[in-house]
């Protein structure tokens, strides 16, 4: 019997998905280009393999006698069957390669191809980090080269490379301010970090991690810092400042100085959040507004690929007064060439310890120098220039049927709030969702949490200006639609044309389904099979 | 400049949109102080892809390639043969330039990949539940500790002397900042330490390593029951995925929470980095792990999708509460475990194990050989440890000018421990050939 519902492999189906697209039923369940796909362990067969590889010859085993008695369960599919199901895959995915990709506090910028090519040159991505370090020369000279670039645009005077993201480059950064107030010996009196409400979670997480309570900082009417507020919380129990510039509403702390020197006054440090670093670099240095120390989202900024939420690499830009806290590994130059200081080594100060085993995140390292090198400092300064006139291009381009979140310039991110849907009966989830049926990935949503309903958009300097204006038309005819009071049913049904239309993401917490096994999905999803009933 | 776009009559344009005279102005609110008056000083302008490519050639050509030498280092990190189909995944636009799958229906392709990795590692390491990886191995060691510390209410984690010294170092400093303790046993480079009799009721878990850093291979089962009795957990490290191959899991062994470094599979040495890590728990505790999940649901018309689930557990929601700091992970490293592992499959995987333990065997037999060698194990999978009868660092140098990379001497790791002077990691993966082993064989004999 052939069913007239979706038949889609390992499916659950539903007759809702064809009345709701208007498309006609196919047998596979595919549409055209948008291929279902089941998983990997629906479709392997026993005695398939996707690689050859030697007999191994046979060797008196020395394995303690722990061999692997059964089955790990692993499918077999051969190679074909591997590359059509990755490329699949794929083909469900948003990515910067298709378009406007407006994710804010993400710098979702061109990720160019050089990177991925000089990354992989045989000796440079083919070395072992525990190499003699005489056979490694070039790429200690590679990570030093970086170190260089990065402490010269930040006007600071050291760099840890270790960290492995921004978070983890936080944590060092916050590890290095504690080191610090060990040294002076008041470690245990001050215990307070200052954050703002506007930002990342990571930063009250870091700093709470380490033992620290977070007090918040309120804003004021311009979305900036409140320095009266500060001051006042200001005293010989603070630790540090956590503040991110640009700040998360996409605004340049106006401030920043008076802030820094307040904050240096009541013997506490300033951490600065690094995560926005694309609407200065080549522009403003960090370094001379008294930060102390801040990561650098090689991710964001310097175009290593996002892949999906990963690998990223938070270097970590000292102030002289932390610099003595770095942590193990760094690279130090003298006459006969590169050495690594590991621990173990006598060297001057007093290292906060390690963060992760090996040097750090080598192949972003090699990613991000190339978008370095290849921009200059000339092409980094006009980088900069065209994501912030991008953003408030789009802020202007979009004020009189959105509603900005805070008057005047913006930097790199244009910051809405939801006010133009109010009695709509359309939310900022639902505006989203529709901007995916108008082949957009959607912008931040909710964040910053300052701001109702919050819609976070960061063009970068990537997008040609015909491709800002078609998606700039394509949201004010978004907003105009909402705003015509007739169209919230329409808005909550997007997407309609996407892989997917909207998950239950309540279904998946409340009875979480965390890996496949034999049992969850009995099989019926196969066309052949239901078709042979 | 070739990554940008605009040209200068677009600029022209945007400034009369937004109303601004010049770009100038949009920088208004950075003070005057930190105004610079033009690019910043002392550094080169921009360059073409030539100019580039040259520059990176030149810094990679004073390297020793793996490639043009004999090879035989591992301590954490290993070469083995990453097919072609993998590297042409990852680099997929629509894998490689897309973020974290924040919104679902444009992100099926990372989750479905995520959620059959998470799958695979459960399989692998014989646990319950996975996560959607972590930075590597080391991270995943220090976050797995402050797990046990969450669920035990325990602040003091015992550390085997088999744990590799870098991941040592990673949950000792994590502990000196965060305010717990580290009982760390003596280096066990025999093998033979036994950790039962320090678990007591202050232990929120004991951490080792299998096979270790010294390369035997040991059944934990006993050790897991007791840390049972006393209320700890057992959290096992894997710093070489391929030996779950041929090795009983883990998870067979009683583990409470398995962490990998998960880069022999898909991930190239790439001198450290970025890796992957691999961190598997029981269904217990999933609440209490870090990192992001991806779970299986429903879209509006009942057709199967998967979504980033159990995030309460994490910063951008829960902040000063959540259970770690994490946001970025290794997506695209675990793309490129999960690729790889596809393609090896159940049978694959079990004989590239086969291959590795056959190649260290003969690797051992034949360096047992030389007079004045002694291999230290008797137990290894694909890597051992050989005592010298000198310190090896200088060995690894001499031979490293006849450009044979040996191993890793064990003072490179454990500087301030005397009694490894002499000992050398050696490994040997399915990449060994008779042209290593020979050279390395007939060095060694030359240089001690």
């Amino acid at each position: 019997m052939v069913q007239s519902l979706d038949r889609s492999q390992g499916r659950a189906s539903a007759g809702a998905a064809t009345a709701s697209t208007g498309a006609t039923a196919t047998f596979t369940g595919n549409r055209a280009l948008q291929i279902e796909e089941p998983l990997i362990f629906e479709m392997g067969q026993p005695g398939r393999c996707g690689v050859d590889l030697p007999e191994p010859p046979m060797v008196r085993e020395r394995l303690a006698g722990l061999r692997r008695a059964g089955a790990i369960g692993l499918p077999g599919l051969s190679e074909p069957q591997v590359v059509q199901h990755y490329t699949r895959l794929s083909q469900k995915n948003y990515a910067i390669d298709m378009g406007v990709y407006p994710l804010g506090s993400c710098t979702m910028k061109h990720n160019p191809r050089i990177n991925e090519k000089v990354a992989r040159l045989p000796g440079i991505g083919d070395l072992h980090p525990l190499q003699p370090q005489s056979t490694v020369q070039g790429a200690l000279e590679l990570i030093d080269t970086l170190a260089h670039w990065l402490k010269t645009l930040t006007g600071m005077p050291a760099v840890a490379m270790s960290p492995a993201a921004g978070a983890h480059g936080e944590m060092c950064g916050m590890m290095a301010i504690a080191a610090a107030l060990d040294a002076r010996g008041e470690r245990a009196q001050r215990r307070i970090v200052l954050a703002p409400e506007s930002a990342h979670g990571t930063n009250p997480a870091t700093a709470a991690a380490l033992g620290f309570s977070v007090k918040p900082i309120p804003a004021n009417d311009r979305g900036r810092v409140d320095l009266a507020a500060l001051k006042a919380a200001l005293g010989p129990d603070v630790a540090a400042i956590m503040l991110t510039n640009p700040n998360t509403c996409g605004l340049f702390e106006s401030e920043i100085v008076e802030i820094s020197t307040a904050v240096h006054a009541a013997g506490a440090y300033f951490y600065c959040d690094g995560a926005n670093f694309n609407a200065i670099a080549g522009r403003v240095r960090p370094g001379d507004l008294g930060v102390d120390c801040m990561h650098i989202n090689l991710h964001k900024t310097f175009s290593t690929p996002h892949g999906g939420g990963g690998p990223g690499a938070g270097p970590v830009v000292l102030s002289a007064a932390l610099a003595p806290h770095a942590p193990y590994p760094w690279i130090v130059k003298d006459g006969t060439g590169w050495r690594l200081a590991e621990d173990g080594d006598a060297v001057d100060g007093t290292p906060l310890g390690r963060l992760k085993a090996f040097h750090g995140q080598m192949g972003m390292f090699s990613r991000a120098l190339a978008y370095i090198m290849s921009h200059g400092a000339d092409g980094l300064k006009q980088a900069s220039e065209d994501a912030v006139l991008s953003a408030n291009y789009v802020m202007a381009a979009l004020k009189d049927v959105m509603t900005p979140a805070f008057d005047g310039p913006c930097m790199h991110e244009a910051l809405f709030d939801d006010g133009f849907l109010k009695d709509t009966g359309v939310s900022t989830l639902d505006f989203a969702k529709a901007m995916i049926d108008e082949g957009y990935h959607p912008m931040t949503m909710y964040f910053p949490l300052v701001v109702h309903g919050a819609m976070l958009i960061e063009p970068t300097e990537s997008q040609a200006k015909e491709d800002l204006d078609l998606f700039i038309g394509a949201l004010r005819s978004l907003a105009e639609r909402a705003k015509s009071g007739t169209a919230a049913e329409d808005f909550k049904a997007a997407p309609r044309f996407a892989p997917r239309r909207r998950l239950d993401e309540t279904l998946a917490a409340r009875k979480p389904v965390l890996r496949w096994r034999p049992t969850n999905h009995p099989p019926g999803g196969d066309p052949l099979k239901q078709a042979a009933e | 400049m070739r990554y940008l776009p605009l040209t200068d009559a677009d600029r022209r344009d945007m400034l009369a949109t937004i109303g601004a005279r010049s770009v100038d102005e949009l920088f208004r609110d950075v003070p005057a102080s930190a105004r610079l008056p033009g690019k910043v000083a002392g550094l080169p302008d921009h360059q073409g892809e030539l100019e580039v490519e040259r520059a990176f050639q030149a810094m990679a050509a004073k390297n020793v390639s793996p490639a043009s030498a004999p090879f035989f280092i591992g301590a954490g990190a290993y070469r083995h043969h990453v097919p072609a189909t993998v590297d042409y995944m990852i680099q997929r636009g629509e894998f490689l330039t897309s973020y974290t799958p924040y919104q679902p229906e444009i992100t099926q392709g990372t989750l479905q990949y995520l959620f059959e990795f998470q799958t695979q590692v459960g399989l692998l390491t014989g646990m319950d539940v996975a996560n959607a990886s972590m930075y590597d191995g080391s991270t995943a060691a220090s976050e797995a500790v402050l797990m046990a510390n969450r669920i035990t209410r325990r602040h003091k984690a015992l550390v085997s002397g088999g744990l590799h010294p870098q991941y040592r170092r990673v949950i000792e400093t994590t502990a000196h900042w965060q305010g717990y303790t580290v009982a760390a046993a003596a280096a066990d480079a025999a093998g033979l330490e036994d950790l039962i009799a320090r678990v007591d009721k202050e232990t929120s878990c004991v951490v080792v390593q299998n096979p270790s850093f010294f390369g035997h291979v040991r059944d934990f089962t006993a050790l897991s029951k007791a840390c049972q009795a006393a209320g700890a957990l057992l959290i096992v490290v894997v710093t070489e995925v391929v030996s779950l191959g041929l090795l009983k899991p883990p998870g067979e062994m009683g583990a409470d929470i398995v962490v990998c470094e998960g880069q022999s599979i898909g991930n190239g040495l790439g001198f450290g980095g970025p890796y992957v890590g691999l961190f598997a728990t029981r269904d217990k505790h999933v609440r209490q792990m870090p990192g992001r999940l991806v779970g299986e649901t429903v879209d509006a018309d009942g057709k199967r999708g998967f979504v980033l689930t159990l995030s309460t557990r994490e910063q951008h929601i829960r902040r000063e509460k959540a259970t770690s700091n994490i946001c970025t992970n290794a997506g695209l490293c675990a793309l490129a475990f999960t690729v790889h592992l596809t393609l090896l499959g159940e049978d694959g995987f079990r004989r590239l194990a086969e291959l590795n333990h056959a190649k260290a065997c003969e690797l051992a037999d034949r360096v047992a050989k030389i007079p004045g060698v002694e291999v230290v194990n008797d137990s290894f999978f694909n890597e051992f440890t050989v005592r010298l009868p000198k310190p090896a660092a200088p060995v690894v140098e001499a031979l490293a000018k006849k450009r044979i990379l040996a191993g890793v001497p064990v003072s490179r790791l454990l500087p301030d421990d005397p009694s490894v002077a002499n000992l050398l990691l050696l490994a040997a993966t399915e990449t060994a050939t008779e042209h290593g082993m020979g050279p390395l064989v007939d060095g060694l004999k030359e240089v001690l």
